[in-house]
């Protein structure tokens, strides 16, 4: 086991490098000069060439990457073009915020999608089944904005229950997990089914019955464990797509995140601070499914990873 | 017959419903089983045999049902047990196996938290003498080194040694009856040779009673006391094995004999039954085996004869024998048997 | 038969499949379905394959057919090298050389039409006149035993049987000289296996056919057969006419396989012998005779030498079995060094 995280991780390396070289090339490939960008399109030549040499500009195409990737190692990604602060120090508040919506909307997600999945594979074609299966339906093709909006109405401004806006309070909480979540819930939802309703009709299933196993115990002992392995994949990229797909619902509840930052800076055109963030979003999305894949191993005997 | 019966079924029915209604899978099965015999249950594919074995454990899925008769088992009938009742008689007073030991265990648990589980459910044994337990029974069954096995996942085994697996799982509570549903169907000969002598050994030193369903008269041959064989959801023949091979009754039994090519002696030409097996969804309505029987007459065609009790110990479902036949009266059906 | 004309030649055939594994996905072994066999194969004659699964028994059939390319030895097929020719040309030599898989459910088109799968192998091999083909569709399916009307429906709406025979029409479409049958009425109810097996019998005759017959049940092979050919490993242990092998069987494993089988006879009680343990795999095969480590009559000598086919004076022409034992087995004399966990029971 031990041996098989090394390798993994030690595969991560040419992933990783890979997504370093295309942040790297986002800053080459737009137009514009970016010392340009820094100083104003009116700014004198000399000012343009002490920034072009202060920024390392000047330097081969080589150079300048591999003091990006030195840089990058130690978390240290410039001070940004616009404010002049420390990328790091104007990311990680907004990258928390947005980790720990889409950590909770997964959670949220795999909660709720779990227990309806199951409820409908063992209940096959039952009314229950049925309204799940309705309301996954559902929860798939709503623009998530429109949801959101649509839980603001009612339970903030009409019900009063929770405030409309912010992130922080538990009860701020509740509206952006839920909103986020939901299509999530849908999507492990109707996995959950498919895979249980495969399981349940597999020979151990029968075994299991036929050794004098209760119904509970041949359901979450039996199949449950089989039918995760799909449904294991299917979270780890939702969650993925969270991390990176969060802008929306914090637009609509004016959460001070991640994806919130990233747009504004995509606007003003300062580099650094989008470089960072998807160099952070992408590394996080490889560690998630680096996990995936352990987990994996510790669901299914069958796989031989080695 | 003056000894004990372990199993009783009368007129079983079991169908399954889905949106062209009602299939009847299961139509009116009787037949009894003496405590410590082995009963082979033999038929082709679509005869009902291996739904007739798991309505006896009430192990039919969702859409299927049992509609009429009884099961009675040491005096009481399955048919009527609540679910608590039945779960505590399955794997513990009666086990079954399957035809296939390759997807018959659970892939993500070892085979010692496997065999753990049945000690655990119905004896209440723990984890450490539940590991003693299950060391015997791998012993039983013939595993060699059965401490590593314990630690094993089923993928790790090959099929032999996962339906002796199997076995040493339903043994586990020392049932009365083990129901084997085509054990050895997805093995290899020298493999099958294996298995039937296991099962043939434990029930000699156990004293259990054995149903065995299968396809291969080959293997009733070898391993049963009494067959019943069964077409079309029904019994047809119901006898002792030595008669039923010798004089056998039912001309479907004598087209089954005849259509084996046979190993240990040479066989010219096959005689096979014409046609082809009816599909529970379109039975034919009379006598379900009168389109590919060479006596059928026109009551064959009309009305389904009824499983009568011959003078000599066998249980026949045909016109033949009956006073209302209207066929050839001089007719013998043992005569179209090709083979000695 | 006075002089038998010789209609296929497998010499030295090997197939190996690669195991990919480790970082790079390279080969780190392989699994030797076949090593080295050799037969021939007469016109006119059914010649069965039989072994247990892994024996290399399908693996071989399709060599023949060169589904997959074997990695060494010749097939001479009707006087051509078949590994020579261009895939093209192949296609081509396909026409002489059919094949009836044991699933026909799986190896009939469920979009097309009886007439249509028919007609289009008659299209492929060009060998019957476009305006003959619904014609000689008909003449097919009655001489299968089936009937005009089936012609324009669907593989769904026939039984397993019936499939069955299909899939031999189709094989007999082109006027094949061999047929290779691999499992073809494994999967089959016995009632309906016996008229399909009446039926490629009575095909035999009536059209001179070749059959390579590929099964794992010996009573359909010695019902078939003329002659047969034992499998274990990838390796040819015994090969005989159909009686010599019943009758005077000489290889243990052979006689292990034949003792194995149930007899639908209940009062006739025979000895048996009990194999112990399973099939080693074929990736990393027992070295000398590959047989040793579960017969019971094995050797040091065994261990170390692999066996060739022999022929000796208790057999007849053409009988020829892979042990080093043969003569002390058949003396009543076996060597008996053998370990005490492989001793056969006997019953």
């Amino acid at each position: 086991m031990f041996q098989f995280i090394v390798r993994r991780l030690l595969q991560l390396i040419p992933v990783l490098l890979g997504v370093t070289i295309l942040v790297f090339s986002l800053m080459h490939l737009t137009p514009g000069n970016p010392a340009h960008i820094i100083a104003g399109e009116s700014a004198p030549a000399d000012t343009i060439k002490q920034i072009e040499e202060r920024l390392g500009l000047n330097d081969p195409i080589p150079v300048q990457y591999f003091n990006f990737l030195k840089d990058a190692i130690m978390l240290d990604f410039g001070n940004s073009w616009r404010t002049s602060l420390e990328v790091s120090e104007e990311l990680w508040p907004k990258f928390w915020v947005t980790f720990e919506l889409a950590v909770y909307s997964t959670i949220f997600s795999i909660f709720i999608g779990l227990i309806a999945g199951i409820i409908s594979a063992v209940r096959q074609y039952s009314f229950s089944d049925v309204s799940i299966m309705l309301v996954a339906l559902f929860g798939l093709s709503m623009p998530n904005f429109w949801l959101g909006l649509m839980l603001m109405q009612w339970f903030a401004i009409n019900l009063g229950w929770v405030p409309a806006t912010g992130w922080g309070t538990p009860q701020q909480v509740v509206l952006p997990v839920i909103t986020l979540g939901t299509m999530g819930a849908a999507v492990v939802a109707r996995m959950t089914r498919s895979s249980m309703l495969d399981v349940i009709s597999q020979d151990y299933i029968r075994t299991a019955r036929a050794k004098g196993l209760k119904e509970s115990i041949v359901i979450y002992r039996h199949a449950l464990k089989n039918a995760l392995i799909p449904v294991v994949t299917v979270v780890g990229l939702q969650f993925g797509s969270l991390l990176a797909g969060a802008v929306l619902t914090e637009s609509v509840f004016a959460i001070n995140g991640m994806g919130k930052l990233v747009i504004d800076r995509i606007l003003a055109r300062d580099f650094p601070v989008v470089q960072a963030a998807v160099l952070v979003i992408a590394v996080v999305f490889v560690f998630v499914n680096l996990l995936v894949d352990i987990s994996y191993k510790f669901l299914n005997k069958r796989i031989d990873l080695d | 017959m003056s000894e004990e019966i372990i199993l009783d079924i009368n007129n079983l029915r079991t169908s399954f419903f889905d949106d062209d209604g009602e299939i009847k899978a299961v139509d009116g099965v009787s037949f009894k089983l003496p405590k410590g015999k082995t009963l082979g249950v033999v038929g082709e594919s679509g005869s009902g045999k291996s739904i007739t074995a798991l309505s006896i454990l009430r192990l039919i899925d969702s859409k299927g049902k049992i509609v009429d008769g009884s099961i009675n088992f040491k005096g009481k009938d399955l048919t009527k047990l609540s679910t608590k009742q039945i779960q505590h008689i399955r794997g513990n007073e009666i086990s079954m196996i399957f035809q296939e030991p390759m997807t018959s265990l659970n892939p993500v648990y070892t085979i010692g938290q496997q065999i753990r589980e049945t000690l655990k459910v119905h004896e209440g044994i723990g984890k450490e003498k539940g590991n003693k337990r299950a060391v015997e029974l791998l012993q039983l069954v013939g595993i060699p080194s059965p401490e590593a096995r314990l630690k094993q996942y089923p993928h790790e085994l090959s099929g032999g040694m996962r339906q002796r697996v199997m076995i040493a799982m339903a043994l586990a509570c020392k049932p009365d009856l083990l129901i084997a549903d085509e054990p050895t169907t997805a093995l290899d000969v020298t493999i099958q040779a294996q298995i039937l002598e296991l099962i043939n050994d434990l029930q000699d030193n156990l004293g259990m009673s054995v149903i065995m369903i299968t396809h291969d008269l080959g293997v009733v041959a070898e391993t049963c006391d009494y067959v019943a064989v069964m077409y079309g959801g029904k019994v047809v023949e119901y006898q002792d094995v030595i008669s039923l091979f010798k004089n056998p009754r039912h001309p479907y039994t004598v087209g089954l004999l005849n259509s084996i090519p046979r190993h240990d002696i040479d066989v010219e030409d096959l005689e096979p039954i014409r046609g082809s097996v009816p599909s529970p969804k379109n039975m034919p309505k009379g006598c379900h085996f009168a389109p590919r029987c060479p006596f059928a007459t026109d009551l064959c065609n009309a009305e389904m004869p009824s499983l009568d009790h011959l003078g000599d110990d066998s249980d026949v479902r045909c016109w033949i024998y009956s006073d209302r036949w209207d066929g050839d009266p001089e007719v013998n059906v043992v005569d179209q048997k090709t083979t000695s | 038969m006075l002089t038998k004309k010789q209609l296929l030649e497998v010499d030295h055939l090997k197939q190996y499949f690669p195991i990919k594994g480790g970082f790079l996905g390279r080969t780190v072994n392989h699994v030797k379905a076949v090593d080295d066999i050799s037969f021939q194969i007469f016109e006119g004659e059914t010649l069965s394959v039989v072994g247990e699964s892994g024996c290399g028994k399908s693996t071989t059939g399709r060599a023949i057919l060169r589904l997959d390319e074997p990695t060494d030895g010749t097939i001479e097929f009707d006087g051509v090298d078949l590994l020579s020719l261009s895939k093209r040309k192949m296609r081509k030599k396909r026409k002489d050389l059919q094949v009836i898989f044991q699933d026909p459910f799986a190896s009939l088109n469920p979009r097309q039409t009886v007439k249509k799968i028919l007609t289009e192998a008659m299209a492929i091999q060009n060998v019957v006149p476009k305006h003959q083909r619904e014609a000689r569709a008909v003449e097919l399916l009655e001489t299968v035993g089936m009937n005009a009307e089936q012609l324009d429906r669907y593989p769904h709406e026939f039984s397993g049987g019936q499939r069955q025979r299909i899939g031999i029409a189709r094989a007999l479409s082109v006027d094949p000289k061999l047929i290779i049958c691999d499992e073809a009425v494994s999967a089959l109810d016995v009632s309906i296996q016996a008229q399909v097996l009446n039926l490629l019998k009575k095909l035999q005759r009536q059209f001179n056919l070749t059959y390579l017959f590929i099964a794992h049940d010996l009573g359909v092979v010695r019902h078939i057969s003329d002659r047969i050919i034992v499998m274990y490993l990838g390796k040819v242990v015994e090969i005989a006419d159909k009686k010599s092998l019943f009758d005077n069987p000489q290889h243990p494993y052979t006689k292990a396989l034949l003792s194995a089988i149930p007899t639908p006879d209940p009062e006739h009680k025979k000895e048996r012998i009990i194999l112990k343990g399973d099939v080693p795999s074929p990736i990393d095969p027992p070295s000398g005779c590959r047989f040793h480590t579960r017969c019971p009559f094995a050797t040091d000598l065994c261990k170390q030498e692999e066996p060739q086919l022999r022929n000796l004076s208790m057999m007849k022409e053409g009988h020829q079995a892979a042990c080093h034992h043969i003569e002390k087995i058949y003396a009543g004399q076996p060597p008996n060094e053998q370990s005490q966990e492989n001793e056969p029971t006997l019953t």
